[in-house]
Protein backbone atom coordinates (compact mmCIF):
# COMPACT_ATOMS: atom_id res chain seq x y z
CA UNK A 1 0.00 0.00 0.00
CA UNK A 2 2.12 3.42 -0.79
CA UNK A 3 1.71 6.21 -0.68
CA UNK A 4 2.95 9.13 -3.55
CA UNK A 5 3.26 12.77 -2.78
CA UNK A 6 3.33 15.67 -5.19
CA UNK A 7 3.74 19.45 -3.77
CA UNK A 8 1.23 22.15 -5.31
CA UNK A 9 2.03 25.32 -4.41
CA UNK A 10 2.33 24.68 -0.34
CA UNK A 11 -0.41 22.19 -0.19
CA UNK A 12 1.39 18.42 -0.12
CA UNK A 13 -0.80 15.85 -2.67
CA UNK A 14 -0.75 12.30 -0.87
CA UNK A 15 -2.06 9.55 -3.25
CA UNK A 16 -2.74 6.03 -3.33
CA UNK A 17 -4.20 3.33 -4.75
CA UNK A 18 -6.69 0.05 -4.78
CA UNK A 19 -8.28 -1.43 -2.24
CA UNK A 20 -7.95 0.56 1.33
CA UNK A 21 -8.90 -2.63 4.22
CA UNK A 22 -8.59 -4.22 7.10
CA UNK A 23 -5.86 -6.37 5.69
CA UNK A 24 -3.32 -3.12 4.02
CA UNK A 25 -4.92 -0.37 6.62
CA UNK A 26 -1.45 -0.73 9.07
CA UNK A 27 0.70 -0.56 6.12
CA UNK A 28 -1.49 2.39 4.59
CA UNK A 29 -1.31 4.36 7.76
CA UNK A 30 2.91 3.87 8.41
CA UNK A 31 3.33 5.17 4.17
CA UNK A 32 0.81 8.09 5.37
CA UNK A 33 2.76 9.01 8.64
CA UNK A 34 5.89 8.78 6.43
CA UNK A 35 5.02 11.19 3.58
CA UNK A 36 3.66 13.74 5.60
CA UNK A 37 6.12 15.85 7.94
CA UNK A 38 5.14 17.50 10.85
CA UNK A 39 5.88 21.27 9.20
CA UNK A 40 3.41 20.52 6.73
CA UNK A 41 0.51 23.31 6.70
CA UNK A 42 -2.08 21.63 4.39
CA UNK A 43 -2.83 18.30 2.86
CA UNK A 44 -4.89 17.28 0.76
CA UNK A 45 -5.58 13.22 0.02
CA UNK A 46 -6.59 11.73 -3.64
CA UNK A 47 -8.37 8.93 -3.72
CA UNK A 48 -9.42 8.64 -7.37
CA UNK A 49 -7.85 5.52 -7.47
CA UNK A 50 -9.58 4.04 -4.45
CA UNK A 51 -11.22 1.13 -5.40
CA UNK A 52 -12.86 0.41 -2.11
CA UNK A 53 -12.07 1.42 1.48
CA UNK A 54 -13.25 -0.17 4.33
CA UNK A 55 -14.05 1.36 8.18
CA UNK A 56 -10.25 0.53 8.64
CA UNK A 57 -9.34 2.79 6.11
CA UNK A 58 -11.87 5.70 7.10
CA UNK A 59 -9.84 5.28 10.87
CA UNK A 60 -6.21 6.20 9.16
CA UNK A 61 -8.08 9.28 7.33
CA UNK A 62 -9.76 10.06 10.65
CA UNK A 63 -6.12 9.56 12.44
CA UNK A 64 -4.66 11.56 10.08
CA UNK A 65 -7.16 14.21 9.74
CA UNK A 66 -6.99 14.83 14.02
CA UNK A 67 -2.91 14.73 14.25
CA UNK A 68 -3.26 17.28 11.04
CA UNK A 69 -5.79 19.49 13.24
CA UNK A 70 -3.04 19.30 15.81
CA UNK A 71 -0.35 21.01 14.25
CA UNK A 72 -2.82 23.14 12.82
CA UNK A 73 -2.63 22.31 9.04
CA UNK A 74 -5.56 21.88 6.53
CA UNK A 75 -6.66 18.71 5.70
CA UNK A 76 -9.36 17.28 2.59
CA UNK A 77 -9.80 14.13 0.63
CA UNK A 78 -10.60 14.90 -3.19
CA UNK A 79 -11.65 13.04 -6.17
CA UNK A 80 -14.14 10.30 -4.58
CA UNK A 81 -15.88 7.33 -6.80
CA UNK A 82 -19.05 7.26 -6.21
CA UNK A 83 -19.34 4.27 -4.38
CA UNK A 84 -16.35 5.82 -1.95
CA UNK A 85 -18.40 9.35 -1.60
CA UNK A 86 -21.45 7.08 -0.59
CA UNK A 87 -19.04 5.30 2.37
CA UNK A 88 -18.35 9.12 3.20
CA UNK A 89 -21.50 9.77 3.38
CA UNK A 90 -23.35 7.23 5.38
CA UNK A 91 -20.77 7.13 8.15
CA UNK A 92 -20.95 11.13 8.24
CA UNK A 93 -17.33 11.45 7.62
CA UNK A 94 -18.40 13.97 4.89
CA UNK A 95 -19.50 15.93 7.70
CA UNK A 96 -16.00 16.58 9.39
CA UNK A 97 -13.68 15.89 6.50
CA UNK A 98 -13.81 18.33 3.82
CA UNK A 99 -14.43 16.55 0.76
CA UNK A 100 -13.51 17.68 -2.98
CA UNK A 101 -15.05 16.68 -6.41
CA UNK A 102 -10.98 17.70 -7.83
CA UNK A 103 -8.05 18.06 -6.91
CA UNK A 104 -7.88 21.44 -8.23
CA UNK A 105 -10.81 22.57 -5.61
CA UNK A 106 -9.45 21.09 -2.77
CA UNK A 107 -6.42 22.60 -3.18
CA UNK A 108 -8.33 25.71 -3.74
CA UNK A 109 -10.17 25.41 -0.77
CA UNK A 110 -7.25 24.87 1.52
CA UNK A 111 -6.06 28.21 0.33
CA UNK A 112 -8.33 30.19 1.97
CA UNK B 1 19.30 -21.26 24.92
CA UNK B 2 22.38 -20.31 26.10
CA UNK B 3 26.09 -21.95 26.17
CA UNK B 4 27.75 -23.97 27.24
CA UNK B 5 26.13 -26.92 25.40
CA UNK B 6 26.38 -29.83 26.79
CA UNK B 7 27.58 -32.42 24.69
CA UNK B 8 27.19 -36.31 25.33
CA UNK B 9 30.24 -38.41 23.99
CA UNK B 10 29.60 -42.02 23.57
CA UNK B 11 32.26 -44.59 23.10
CA UNK B 12 34.07 -47.63 24.48
CA UNK B 13 37.57 -45.94 23.59
CA UNK B 14 38.97 -45.14 26.86
CA UNK B 15 41.40 -42.40 25.26
CA UNK B 16 38.92 -40.79 24.14
CA UNK B 17 37.70 -39.04 27.03
CA UNK B 18 41.18 -36.97 27.69
CA UNK B 19 41.75 -36.72 24.03
CA UNK B 20 38.77 -34.72 23.71
CA UNK B 21 39.61 -32.99 26.45
CA UNK B 22 42.49 -31.91 25.42
CA UNK B 23 41.85 -30.81 21.84
CA UNK B 24 38.65 -28.90 22.95
CA UNK B 25 40.40 -27.30 26.45
CA UNK B 26 39.78 -23.59 24.15
CA UNK B 27 35.97 -24.15 23.88
CA UNK B 28 35.74 -25.47 26.87
CA UNK B 29 37.68 -22.69 28.60
CA UNK B 30 35.62 -20.27 26.65
CA UNK B 31 32.27 -21.66 28.20
CA UNK B 32 30.89 -22.67 24.91
CA UNK B 33 30.79 -26.70 25.46
CA UNK B 34 31.06 -28.95 28.45
CA UNK B 35 30.80 -32.89 27.85
CA UNK B 36 30.11 -35.88 29.37
CA UNK B 37 30.94 -39.51 28.79
CA UNK B 38 29.28 -42.47 28.39
CA UNK B 39 31.15 -46.03 26.83
CA UNK B 40 28.25 -47.90 25.20
CA UNK B 41 24.71 -47.27 24.85
CA UNK B 42 22.88 -48.10 27.64
CA UNK B 43 25.08 -45.68 29.99
CA UNK B 44 24.54 -42.96 27.53
CA UNK B 45 20.67 -43.44 27.69
CA UNK B 46 21.08 -43.60 31.87
CA UNK B 47 23.19 -40.27 31.21
CA UNK B 48 20.41 -38.76 29.26
CA UNK B 49 17.80 -39.79 32.28
CA UNK B 50 20.03 -38.21 34.55
CA UNK B 51 20.66 -35.06 32.95
CA UNK B 52 17.97 -32.99 31.46
CA UNK B 53 20.66 -30.24 30.09
CA UNK B 54 21.91 -32.37 27.31
CA UNK B 55 22.25 -31.11 24.22
CA UNK B 56 23.61 -33.41 21.53
CA UNK B 57 24.95 -36.70 21.17
CA UNK B 58 28.33 -37.67 19.70
CA UNK B 59 28.25 -41.73 19.64
CA UNK B 60 30.80 -44.42 17.84
CA UNK B 61 28.73 -47.29 15.49
CA UNK B 62 30.70 -50.38 16.97
CA UNK B 63 30.06 -50.88 21.19
CA UNK B 64 29.03 -53.05 23.46
CA UNK B 65 25.87 -53.75 24.93
CA UNK B 66 24.00 -51.13 23.30
CA UNK B 67 25.24 -50.06 19.81
CA UNK B 68 25.17 -46.46 18.32
CA UNK B 69 22.39 -47.36 15.81
CA UNK B 70 20.14 -48.97 18.70
CA UNK B 71 20.85 -45.87 20.48
CA UNK B 72 19.46 -43.48 17.95
CA UNK B 73 16.63 -44.97 18.06
CA UNK B 74 16.22 -44.69 21.93
CA UNK B 75 17.27 -41.33 21.82
CA UNK B 76 14.07 -39.36 21.02
CA UNK B 77 12.31 -41.60 23.43
CA UNK B 78 13.58 -39.64 25.88
CA UNK B 79 13.81 -36.01 24.22
CA UNK B 80 13.06 -35.60 20.62
CA UNK B 81 14.82 -32.64 20.40
CA UNK B 82 18.25 -34.06 21.25
CA UNK B 83 20.38 -34.23 18.28
CA UNK B 84 22.53 -36.87 17.44
CA UNK B 85 25.89 -37.19 15.74
CA UNK B 86 27.42 -40.52 14.43
CA UNK B 87 30.78 -41.12 14.32
CA UNK B 88 31.62 -44.27 11.74
CA UNK B 89 34.23 -45.67 10.33
CA UNK B 90 35.59 -44.20 6.53
CA UNK B 91 33.56 -45.40 3.62
CA UNK B 92 31.64 -47.41 5.79
CA UNK B 93 28.42 -45.91 4.33
CA UNK B 94 25.97 -48.88 4.88
CA UNK B 95 25.77 -48.09 8.44
CA UNK B 96 26.00 -43.85 8.00
CA UNK B 97 22.48 -44.48 5.75
CA UNK B 98 20.85 -46.73 8.71
CA UNK B 99 22.03 -43.37 10.87
CA UNK B 100 20.60 -41.07 8.90
CA UNK B 101 17.43 -43.13 8.54
CA UNK B 102 17.10 -43.50 12.34
CA UNK B 103 17.37 -39.64 12.68
CA UNK B 104 20.82 -38.95 12.73
CA UNK B 105 21.76 -35.08 12.36
CA UNK B 106 25.26 -35.89 10.54
CA UNK B 107 28.53 -37.54 10.77
CA UNK B 108 31.69 -37.69 11.15
CA UNK B 109 34.10 -40.28 10.20
CA UNK B 110 37.48 -42.23 12.15
CA UNK B 111 40.11 -41.18 12.93
CA UNK B 112 38.70 -37.81 14.32
CA UNK B 113 39.71 -34.84 12.34
CA UNK B 114 38.73 -32.35 15.21
CA UNK B 115 38.63 -29.44 13.43
CA UNK B 116 35.76 -30.27 11.03
CA UNK B 117 34.25 -32.43 14.20
CA UNK B 118 33.82 -28.72 15.72
CA UNK B 119 32.25 -27.58 12.82
CA UNK B 120 30.19 -30.17 12.82
CA UNK B 121 29.18 -29.39 16.56
CA UNK B 122 28.85 -25.98 16.02
CA UNK B 123 26.59 -26.35 13.12
CA UNK B 124 24.48 -28.80 14.37
CA UNK B 125 23.73 -27.23 17.81
CA UNK B 126 22.92 -24.04 15.54
CA UNK B 127 20.47 -25.91 13.85
CA UNK B 128 19.05 -27.46 17.36
CA UNK B 129 19.07 -23.67 18.94
CA UNK B 130 16.67 -22.77 15.50
CA UNK B 131 14.77 -25.46 15.69
CA UNK B 132 13.89 -25.18 19.68
CA UNK B 133 13.07 -20.92 18.67
CA UNK B 134 10.88 -22.14 16.17
CA UNK B 135 9.04 -24.85 18.63
CA UNK B 136 9.21 -21.90 21.27
CA UNK B 137 7.30 -18.72 18.51
CA UNK B 138 5.01 -22.37 17.76
CA UNK B 139 3.80 -22.39 21.44
CA UNK B 140 3.87 -18.49 21.56
CA UNK B 141 1.53 -18.72 18.67
CA UNK B 142 -1.09 -22.11 19.58
CA UNK B 143 -1.33 -20.17 23.44
CA UNK B 144 -2.10 -16.48 21.55
CA UNK B 145 -4.66 -18.63 19.10
CA UNK B 146 -6.03 -20.10 22.44
CA UNK B 147 -6.26 -16.71 23.64
CA UNK B 148 -8.16 -15.62 20.88
CA UNK B 149 -10.60 -18.38 20.88
CA UNK B 150 -11.62 -17.29 24.30
CA UNK B 151 -11.95 -14.10 23.31
CA UNK B 152 -14.14 -15.40 20.39
CA UNK B 153 -16.17 -17.46 22.89
CA UNK B 154 -16.68 -14.41 25.10
CA UNK B 155 -17.84 -11.91 22.11
CA UNK B 156 -20.19 -14.27 20.63
CA UNK B 157 -21.51 -15.13 24.46
CA UNK B 158 -22.82 -11.35 25.26
CA UNK B 159 -24.44 -11.15 21.57
CA UNK B 160 -28.53 -12.57 22.31
CA UNK B 161 -28.98 -16.39 21.41
CA UNK B 162 -32.57 -16.25 23.08
CA UNK B 163 -35.34 -13.80 20.67
CA UNK B 164 -38.56 -12.95 22.34
CA UNK B 165 -41.32 -13.54 20.23
CA UNK B 166 -44.64 -11.71 21.79
CA UNK B 167 -47.36 -11.50 20.90
CA UNK B 168 -47.56 -9.02 17.91
CA UNK B 169 -43.71 -9.27 16.65
CA UNK B 170 -40.78 -11.27 16.53
CA UNK B 171 -36.86 -10.57 16.30
CA UNK B 172 -33.94 -12.93 15.14
CA UNK B 173 -30.34 -11.56 14.86
CA UNK B 174 -27.21 -13.52 13.94
CA UNK B 175 -23.67 -12.61 13.45
CA UNK B 176 -20.83 -14.63 11.36
CA UNK B 177 -17.52 -13.42 12.65
CA UNK B 178 -15.07 -12.81 9.80
CA UNK B 179 -11.95 -13.59 11.99
CA UNK B 180 -11.85 -14.43 15.43
CA UNK B 181 -12.65 -11.55 16.89
CA UNK B 182 -14.90 -9.34 15.17
CA UNK B 183 -15.81 -5.66 15.50
CA UNK B 184 -19.78 -6.29 14.82
CA UNK B 185 -22.35 -6.84 17.71
CA UNK B 186 -26.44 -6.26 17.70
CA UNK B 187 -28.63 -5.90 20.75
CA UNK B 188 -31.82 -6.84 21.60
CA UNK B 189 -33.09 -4.86 25.02
CA UNK B 190 -36.09 -4.20 26.92
CA UNK B 191 -36.89 -1.17 28.08
CA UNK B 192 -39.94 -0.02 29.94
CA UNK B 193 -43.72 0.17 29.42
CA UNK B 194 -42.83 -3.16 27.18
CA UNK B 195 -41.01 -0.85 24.02
CA UNK B 196 -37.95 -2.86 22.94
CA UNK B 197 -34.38 -1.33 21.63
CA UNK B 198 -32.81 -2.80 18.74
CA UNK B 199 -28.93 -2.01 18.30
CA UNK B 200 -26.62 -3.33 15.50
CA UNK B 201 -23.00 -1.87 14.89
CA UNK B 202 -19.65 -2.00 13.08
CA UNK B 203 -16.52 -1.28 14.96
CA UNK B 204 -13.92 0.15 12.67
CA UNK B 205 -11.50 -2.96 11.89
CA UNK B 206 -11.29 -6.10 13.16
CA UNK B 207 -9.31 -8.21 15.66
CA UNK B 208 -8.50 -7.91 19.21
CA UNK B 209 -8.79 -4.09 19.53
CA UNK B 210 -11.68 -3.80 17.76
CA UNK B 211 -13.52 -6.38 20.21
CA UNK B 212 -12.28 -4.62 23.03
CA UNK B 213 -13.89 -1.06 21.52
CA UNK B 214 -16.56 -3.08 20.56
CA UNK B 215 -17.65 -4.28 24.10
CA UNK B 216 -17.16 -1.36 25.81
CA UNK B 217 -19.70 0.54 23.02
CA UNK B 218 -21.90 -2.35 23.82
CA UNK B 219 -21.89 -1.74 27.33
CA UNK B 220 -22.49 2.37 26.93
CA UNK B 221 -25.00 1.84 24.37
CA UNK B 222 -26.83 -0.44 26.91
CA UNK B 223 -26.83 1.19 29.80
CA UNK B 224 -27.94 4.94 27.53
CA UNK B 225 -30.55 2.91 26.12
CA UNK B 226 -31.82 1.79 29.23
CA UNK B 227 -31.61 4.75 31.29
CA UNK B 228 -32.72 7.20 28.65
CA UNK B 229 -35.55 7.64 26.22
CA UNK B 230 -35.25 8.36 22.81
CA UNK B 231 -32.64 7.09 20.19
CA UNK B 232 -30.87 10.15 19.42
CA UNK B 233 -30.34 11.43 22.71
CA UNK B 234 -28.69 7.58 23.27
CA UNK B 235 -26.71 7.75 20.53
CA UNK B 236 -25.37 11.48 21.56
CA UNK B 237 -24.72 10.33 25.49
CA UNK B 238 -22.58 7.38 23.96
CA UNK B 239 -20.95 9.53 21.28
CA UNK B 240 -19.28 11.32 24.18
CA UNK B 241 -18.27 8.71 26.37
CA UNK B 242 -16.68 6.83 23.62
CA UNK B 243 -14.87 9.99 22.59
CA UNK B 244 -13.30 10.62 26.31
CA UNK B 245 -9.94 8.87 26.21
CA UNK B 246 -9.72 7.61 22.82
CA UNK B 247 -6.90 8.72 20.93
CA UNK B 248 -6.98 5.44 18.95
CA UNK B 249 -8.91 6.87 16.55
CA UNK B 250 -11.30 3.86 16.64
CA UNK B 251 -15.02 4.15 15.51
CA UNK B 252 -18.42 2.74 15.78
CA UNK B 253 -21.21 2.75 13.54
CA UNK B 254 -24.40 2.51 15.70
CA UNK B 255 -28.44 2.52 14.66
CA UNK B 256 -30.25 2.47 17.43
CA UNK B 257 -34.11 2.32 17.02
CA UNK B 258 -36.68 1.83 19.92
CA UNK B 259 -40.10 -0.06 18.84
CA UNK B 260 -43.25 0.12 20.34
CA UNK B 261 -44.55 -3.25 19.62
CA UNK B 262 -48.15 -2.02 20.36
CA UNK B 263 -48.47 1.07 18.34
CA UNK B 264 -45.93 -0.36 15.54
CA UNK B 265 -43.81 2.96 15.71
CA UNK B 266 -39.94 2.31 14.89
CA UNK B 267 -38.31 5.32 15.95
CA UNK B 268 -34.59 5.64 15.07
CA UNK B 269 -30.80 7.40 14.81
CA UNK B 270 -28.53 6.18 13.18
CA UNK B 271 -24.88 6.87 13.80
CA UNK B 272 -22.90 6.55 10.31
CA UNK B 273 -24.62 3.06 9.65
CA UNK B 274 -26.22 1.58 7.27
CA UNK B 275 -29.90 2.33 6.38
CA UNK B 276 -31.96 -0.65 7.46
CA UNK B 277 -34.58 -2.07 4.19
CA UNK B 278 -38.24 -2.00 5.68
CA UNK B 279 -40.23 -4.94 3.77
CA UNK B 280 -43.18 -5.42 3.15
CA UNK B 281 -45.58 -8.63 3.09
CA UNK B 282 -45.35 -8.34 -0.70
CA UNK B 283 -41.37 -8.63 -0.68
CA UNK B 284 -40.89 -5.37 -1.87
CA UNK B 285 -38.64 -2.85 0.44
CA UNK B 286 -36.73 0.59 0.50
CA UNK B 287 -34.23 2.19 2.92
CA UNK B 288 -35.16 3.82 5.70
CA UNK B 289 -33.59 7.69 5.58
CA UNK B 290 -30.56 8.63 7.61
CA UNK B 291 -31.22 10.79 10.35
CA UNK B 292 -27.45 12.85 9.81
CA UNK B 293 -25.44 11.22 12.52
CA UNK B 294 -21.84 10.27 12.27
CA UNK B 295 -20.49 7.00 13.14
CA UNK B 296 -19.65 7.55 17.03
CA UNK B 297 -16.19 8.21 19.02
CA UNK B 298 -15.16 10.40 16.03
CA UNK B 299 -15.99 13.96 17.51
CA UNK B 300 -17.68 15.04 20.61
CA UNK B 301 -20.30 17.16 20.86
CA UNK B 302 -22.01 16.33 17.55
CA UNK B 303 -25.57 16.38 17.99
CA UNK B 304 -27.73 13.10 16.58
CA UNK B 305 -31.20 13.38 15.02
CA UNK B 306 -33.92 10.56 14.69
CA UNK B 307 -36.75 9.83 12.68
CA UNK B 308 -39.71 7.34 13.05
CA UNK B 309 -41.71 5.17 10.67
CA UNK B 310 -44.87 3.19 11.25
CA UNK B 311 -44.59 -0.60 10.60
CA UNK B 312 -48.24 -2.13 9.18
CA UNK B 313 -48.86 -5.60 10.19
CA UNK B 314 -46.78 -8.05 8.76
CA UNK B 315 -43.83 -5.15 7.60
CA UNK B 316 -40.08 -6.40 8.59
CA UNK B 317 -37.22 -4.13 9.65
CA UNK B 318 -33.93 -5.52 8.30
CA UNK B 319 -30.92 -4.11 10.35
CA UNK B 320 -27.27 -5.07 8.98
CA UNK B 321 -23.61 -4.17 8.39
CA UNK B 322 -21.66 -3.54 5.82
CA UNK B 323 -20.13 -7.19 5.59
CA UNK B 324 -23.23 -7.72 3.80
CA UNK B 325 -23.46 -5.40 1.52
CA UNK B 326 -19.92 -5.06 0.48
CA UNK B 327 -19.20 -8.89 0.26
CA UNK B 328 -17.36 -9.73 -2.85
CA UNK B 329 -17.81 -12.29 -5.30
CA UNK B 330 -14.79 -13.54 -7.46
CA UNK B 331 -15.21 -11.17 -9.82
CA UNK B 332 -14.73 -8.20 -7.38
CA UNK B 333 -18.52 -7.05 -7.46
CA UNK B 334 -19.99 -6.24 -4.24
CA UNK B 335 -23.54 -7.76 -2.99
CA UNK B 336 -25.00 -4.64 -2.72
CA UNK B 337 -28.60 -3.40 -1.64
CA UNK B 338 -30.13 -4.28 -4.64
CA UNK B 339 -29.45 -7.70 -4.27
CA UNK B 340 -30.39 -8.24 -0.68
CA UNK B 341 -33.82 -6.48 -1.87
CA UNK B 342 -34.22 -9.41 -4.80
CA UNK B 343 -33.38 -11.66 -2.51
CA UNK B 344 -37.01 -10.71 -0.31
CA UNK B 345 -38.36 -9.97 -3.54
CA UNK B 346 -38.24 -13.22 -5.17
CA UNK B 347 -39.00 -14.72 -1.35
CA UNK B 348 -40.62 -12.70 1.16
CA UNK B 349 -39.81 -13.90 4.24
CA UNK B 350 -42.34 -15.06 6.72
CA UNK B 351 -40.40 -14.38 9.97
CA UNK B 352 -36.86 -12.46 11.19
CA UNK B 353 -35.15 -16.32 10.93
CA UNK B 354 -36.26 -16.45 7.74
CA UNK B 355 -35.11 -13.52 6.50
CA UNK B 356 -32.32 -13.62 8.53
CA UNK B 357 -30.96 -17.00 6.76
CA UNK B 358 -32.30 -16.13 3.25
CA UNK B 359 -29.55 -13.13 3.28
CA UNK B 360 -26.47 -15.28 4.88
CA UNK B 361 -27.60 -17.97 2.24
CA UNK B 362 -27.24 -15.33 -0.76
CA UNK B 363 -24.25 -13.61 0.48
CA UNK B 364 -22.65 -17.19 0.79
CA UNK B 365 -23.79 -18.04 -2.77
CA UNK B 366 -22.46 -15.39 -4.14
CA UNK B 367 -18.91 -14.87 -2.33
CA UNK B 368 -18.58 -18.46 -3.41
CA UNK B 369 -14.85 -19.43 -2.71
CA UNK B 370 -13.81 -15.65 -2.08
CA UNK B 371 -12.62 -15.47 2.04
CA UNK B 372 -15.13 -13.43 3.85
CA UNK B 373 -13.27 -10.35 4.96
CA UNK B 374 -15.65 -8.42 7.18
CA UNK B 375 -18.23 -9.82 10.16
CA UNK B 376 -21.30 -10.65 8.49
CA UNK B 377 -24.26 -9.20 10.93
CA UNK B 378 -28.34 -9.06 10.60
CA UNK B 379 -31.09 -8.22 12.91
CA UNK B 380 -34.63 -7.91 11.68
CA UNK B 381 -37.62 -7.36 13.61
CA UNK B 382 -41.53 -8.14 12.46
CA UNK B 383 -44.58 -6.69 13.47
CA UNK B 384 -46.80 -9.96 13.33
CA UNK B 385 -50.01 -10.08 10.93
CA UNK B 386 -52.96 -9.19 13.79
Amino acid sequence: MGVTTERQDNTLIAKTEGRIDGANAREFQDALDAAIDSSERAVVLDLEEVSYISSAGLRVILLTAKSLQKQDAKFAVCSLSESIREIFEISGFDQIIAVHDSRDEAIDALKN
Amino acid sequence: MEPPYKILVVDDEPDLEPLMLQRMRRHIRAGRYTFVFAQNGIEALERLNEDDDIDMVLSDINMPRMDGLTLLEQIPKVDPNIRSVIVSAYGDMKNIRTAMNRGAFDFVTKPLDFSDLQITIDRTLSHMTEWREALSSRDKLVALQNELNVASQIQQSILPTQFPQGDNYAVFGNMEPARNVGGDFFDVLFLEDGLIGLAIADVSDKGVPAALFMMSSRTLLKGSAIGMGDPGSVLGEVNELLHEDNDTGMFVTILYAVYNPFSGEFAFANGGHNSPLIVHPDGSSSMLPLTGGIALGVAPGLPYGQKSIDLAPGDLMFLYTDGVTEAMNAEGEEFGVERMQEVFAANPPQDPQEANEAIFKAVAEFAGDTPQSDDITCLALSRSEK
